[in-house]
C-alpha cells in the first residue's frame, strides 16, 4: 500500500505534494531539475481570458523568512495555455494531474476560463483564485465579499467539467464567512492560503520597494497563519482543503495535514530550492515514521474525527 | 542548468567592498557563454531568494568558477564571511550570454563596463582574446579606490578608465569617455554591463549597431523563467521579456531600460 496516497474530489494523488500556483509557472523549466512525474499534482500559474502583462517592476522583495510579490497575474492567456502549456505537460507527463488556477477581472471572465480550461483532459480540478491581492479588479474583491464569492463560485461550478476548489484569502477578519458562502455555492473544496498583503519601504529612496506599492507575503513567515486558518476552516466545514503557506519540509507538510489539510502545495520554497517538492516527497516516509504515522489517509481521517 | 553544492576554494578581498569568490564543482565543466549567471542561495535560512551573480571566470580543467561581488546588503555580507571549504547551493549556468559566434579572428570589439558590471565582461574578454579577437575596454568607476581587475583587463588589450571624480583616467561619466575616445572608431561588436546610466548611454549611442549588446539586472525570484518577477518591457512596450530567461543580455534598442 502507498502510505503517501491521498484522495480528494477529482484528484487521486500518489502523494500529497504539489507546486503552488505562480511559484512553478507551467513546470517547463523545473523539468530540467527533476522528473515532474514524482509530483502528486501540479497547480499551474493563473489563467485569464486574454494575456495579462502584470504589474510594474520591481515585483518581488525579500523579507525575513519570507518574500513579497506583486506579479499581477502575468500569464500568456487562456488560448496559449490550452494550446501550448497544457499539451506540453500532457505529452510528457500523461499521468500528472493538473489543477488550473483561474483568475479574472469580472464574473464572465472567470466563467469563460472555467468552461474552456476544464475540458482539457489533463486538467483534473480548478483552483478559483478569488484571493489575489495584487490586481485592482477581480481577485480579492470576490474573495472578501461573501455574496460576490457565492455568486462567482456558483456560476463557475455550473460550467466546469471538473471539481472546483476555491482559493481563500487570509486578508479577512473571519475567513469562515467566505468558506461558508463558497461551500453553499457548490465548491468541492478549498485551497488556502493565498498571500497576506504587505509592504516594504526602501530607506534610500523613501519609496515603496515594489512597483505596485504593496504585495503578497509568502514563505515560512506565514506558516503559523496558514496553520491557524486551515484549522479554523477545517472545524467549520466538511469540504477537503489543499493547504499551503510557508511549507519547506516534510514536517511542515504534516503540520498542515494535522491542521486539517488533505494535500499540500509548496510555493516560495521552489525559489530557494527548485527541488523542494521531490525533496519533501522523499523525506515524508521517514518523517512519518518518526511521528508514528502509518499512512496519510488514516492521518487525515483521524483529523476529521478528532480535529486538533 | 544544474543545482549543485559548490565548495569555496578561495575568497579574496579586492577593494573596500568588493570580493572575489572562487568555487569548485561540476558546474564549471558545463559549457557556458560569457554573460550567463549563477544564482546563489545565501547559507542562512532567513534569506529565501537566491542572489544572481555574473560569472567572472571559468577554469573547466580545475573545475573552478569565479564570481566577483560587492557587499551591498545582508546576503552579500554573509557571502563575504564564507571560509574555504564552505558549501554554497548554486544554480547555473542561467540565462543567455553575449552572442559572439559571428566574430572572426582579428576583428575588434569594444567592451564597456562599470562597477560590478565588469565581472561577466572579464569572462567575455578572456574568451574573445583566446579566439584571436582584439578587445578594447572602456571601464568606469566612481573613484580610483574602487577599481579592481585592472591588471587582468590590461593583459587582454587596451583599457581606458573613466572616474566620476577624475581621480584616475578620464574625468567624467563613461558616456563622455565614449564620445571623446571612440565616436569615430569602428567596432565589430559592442558589449556592455553596468549601472543603468551606463546602459542608457550605450543603448543610445549604439542603437543602430548590428552587434551591440547590453546585460541587465532585475530583481528575481525563480531565476529560471517561471515566475514572471524579473520582466523588462520591450522598447515599443509591445512585449515583456524575462531578464533571467530571455536575457540578461539583450541587443541594444530592444528593451526599455
Ligand atoms: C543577472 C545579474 C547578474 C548580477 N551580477 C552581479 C555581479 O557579477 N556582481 C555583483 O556584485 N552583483 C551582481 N548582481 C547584483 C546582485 O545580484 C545583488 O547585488 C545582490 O543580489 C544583492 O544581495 P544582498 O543580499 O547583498 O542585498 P539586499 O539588498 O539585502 O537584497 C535583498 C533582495 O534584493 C535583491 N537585489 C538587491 N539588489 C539587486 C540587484 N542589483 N539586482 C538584482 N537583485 C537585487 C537580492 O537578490 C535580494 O533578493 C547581478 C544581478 C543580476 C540580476
Ligand atoms: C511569485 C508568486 C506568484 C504567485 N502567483 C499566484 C497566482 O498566479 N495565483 C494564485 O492563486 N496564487 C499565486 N501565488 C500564491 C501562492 O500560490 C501561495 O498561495 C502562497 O505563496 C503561499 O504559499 P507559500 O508560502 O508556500 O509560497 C503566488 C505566490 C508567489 C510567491
Ligand atoms: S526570476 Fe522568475 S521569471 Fe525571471
Amino acid at each position: 500500500m502507498n502510505r503517501l496516497a491521498v484522495e480528494l474530489p477529482g484528484l487521486k494523488l500518489k502523494n500529497p505534494i504539489m507546486p503552488a500556483s505562480g511559484c512553478f509557472g507551467f513546470g517547463q523549466r523545473y523539468a530540467a531539475f527533476y522528473d515532474l512525474n514524482q509530483l502528486g499534482a501540479i497547480i499551474i500559474k493563473a489563467a485569464t481570458v486574454t494575456p495579462r502583462t502584470g504589474n510594474p517592476t520591481p515585483r518581488v522583495a525579500e523579507t525575513t523568512s519570507g518574500m513579497l510579490n506583486a506579479i499581477g497575474l502575468q500569464n500568456p492567456g487562456l488560448t496559449a495555455i490550452m494550446t501550448e502549456k497544457l499539451p506540453w505537460l500532457a505529452e510528457r507527463y500523461p499521468d500528472l494531474p493538473v489543477i488550473a488556477n483561474v483568475a479574472g477581472a469580472k464574473e464572465s471572465d472567470y466563467v469563460t476560463v472555467c468552461q474552456q480550461i476544464s475540458t482539457v483532459p489533463n486538467v483534473k480540478a480548478i483552483e478559483l483564485n478569488i484571493s489575489c491581492p495584487n490586481v485592482a479588479h477581480g481577485g480579492m474583491e470576490f474573495g472578501t465579499d461573501p455574496e460576490a464569492a457565492y455568486a462567482l463560485t456558483k456560476a463557475c461550478c455550473a460550467v466546469s467539467q471538473v471539481p472546483l476548489y476555491v482559493k481563500l484569502s487570509p486578508n479577512m477578519t473571519d475567513i469562515r464567512v467566505i468558506a461558508r458562502a463558497v461551500e453553499a455555492a457548490g465548491a468541492a473544496g478549498f485551497t488556502m492560503i493565498n498571500t497576506l498583503v504587505g509592504m516594504q519601504i526602501d530607506l534610500k529612496t523613501r519609496q515603496p520597494l515594489l512597483g505596485n506599492r504593496t504585495g503578497g507575503l509568502s514563505g515560512p513567515a506565514i506558516k503559523p497563519v496558514a496553520v491557524r486558518l486551515i484549522n479554523q476552516v477545517h472545524q467549520s466545514s466538511r469540504l477537503p482543503i489543499i493547504g499551503m503557506g510557508g511549507v519547506m519540509s516534510a514536517e511542515d507538510t504534516l503540520e498542515l495535514i494535522m491542521a486539517g489539510a488533505s494535500a499540500v502545495a509548496v510555493g516560495t520554497a521552489n525559489f530557494s530550492n527548485p527541488q523542494a517538492c521531490p525533496d519533501i516527497i522523499k523525506a515524508l516516509p521517514q518523517t512519518m515514521d518518526r511521528y508514528q504515522i502509518k499512512d496519510l489517509t488514516s492521518l487525515i481521517q483521524e483529523m476529521a474525527v478528532t480535529p486538533v | 542548468m544544474l543545482q549543485e553544492k559548490l565548495t569555496v576554494c578561495r575568497q579574496r578581498q579586492l577593494t573596500a567592498d568588493v570580493f572575489e569568490l572562487t568555487l569548485q564543482g561540476k558546474m564549471a565543466t558545463i559549457a557556458q557563454q560569457a554573460g550567463q549567471f549563477v544564482d546563489v542561495l545565501v547559507p542562512d535560512q532567513r534569506y529565501l531568494l537566491r542572489r544572481p551573480f555574473g560569472i567572472t571566470q571559468v577554469d573547466a580543467a580545475k573545475q573552478q568558477l569565479t564570481l566577483i561581488y560587492r557587499t551591498v546588503g545582508q546576503g552579500t555580507s554573509i557571502l563575504s564571511q564564507l571560509k574555504v571549504g564552505a558549501n554554497l547551493d548554486t544554480l547555473g549556468p542561467l540565462g543567455n550570454g553575449f552572442p559572439t559566434e559571428f566574430l572572426q579572428t582579428k576583428q575588434h570589439v569594444l567592451i564597456i563596463g562599470g562597477g560590478t558590471g565588469i565581472p561577466p565582461l572579464y569572462n567575455l574578454a578572456q574568451q574573445l582574446v583566446a579566439r584571436g579577437v582584439q578587445v578594447t575596454s572602456a571601464i568606469g568607476f566612481g573613484t580610483q579606490k574602487q577599481i579592481f581587475y585592472e591588471a587582468e583587463f590590461r593583459a587582454l588589450g587596451a583599457v581606458h578608465y573613466a572616474t566620476d571624480d577624475g581621480s584616475y583616467g578620464f574625468h567624467g561619466h563613461i558616456g563622455l569617455l565614449l564620445d571623446a575616445e571612440f565616436a569615430t572608431t569602428h567596432f565589430d561588436a559592442i558589449y556592455a554591463c553596468g549601472p543603468r546610466g551606463l546602459l542608457l548611454a550605450v543603448n543610445n549611442r549604439y542603437r543602430e549597431h548590428p552587434h551591440a549588446y547590453i546585460s541587465l539586472e532585475s530583481r528575481m525570484a525563480c531565476g529560471v523563467g517561471e515566475c514572471y518577477a524579473c520582466v523588462v518591457p520591450a522598447e515599443d512596450q509591445q512585449a515583456l521579456y524575462k531578464v533571467c530567461d530571455d536575457g540578461p543580455v539583450f541587443a541594444t534598442g530592444k528593451v526599455a531600460i
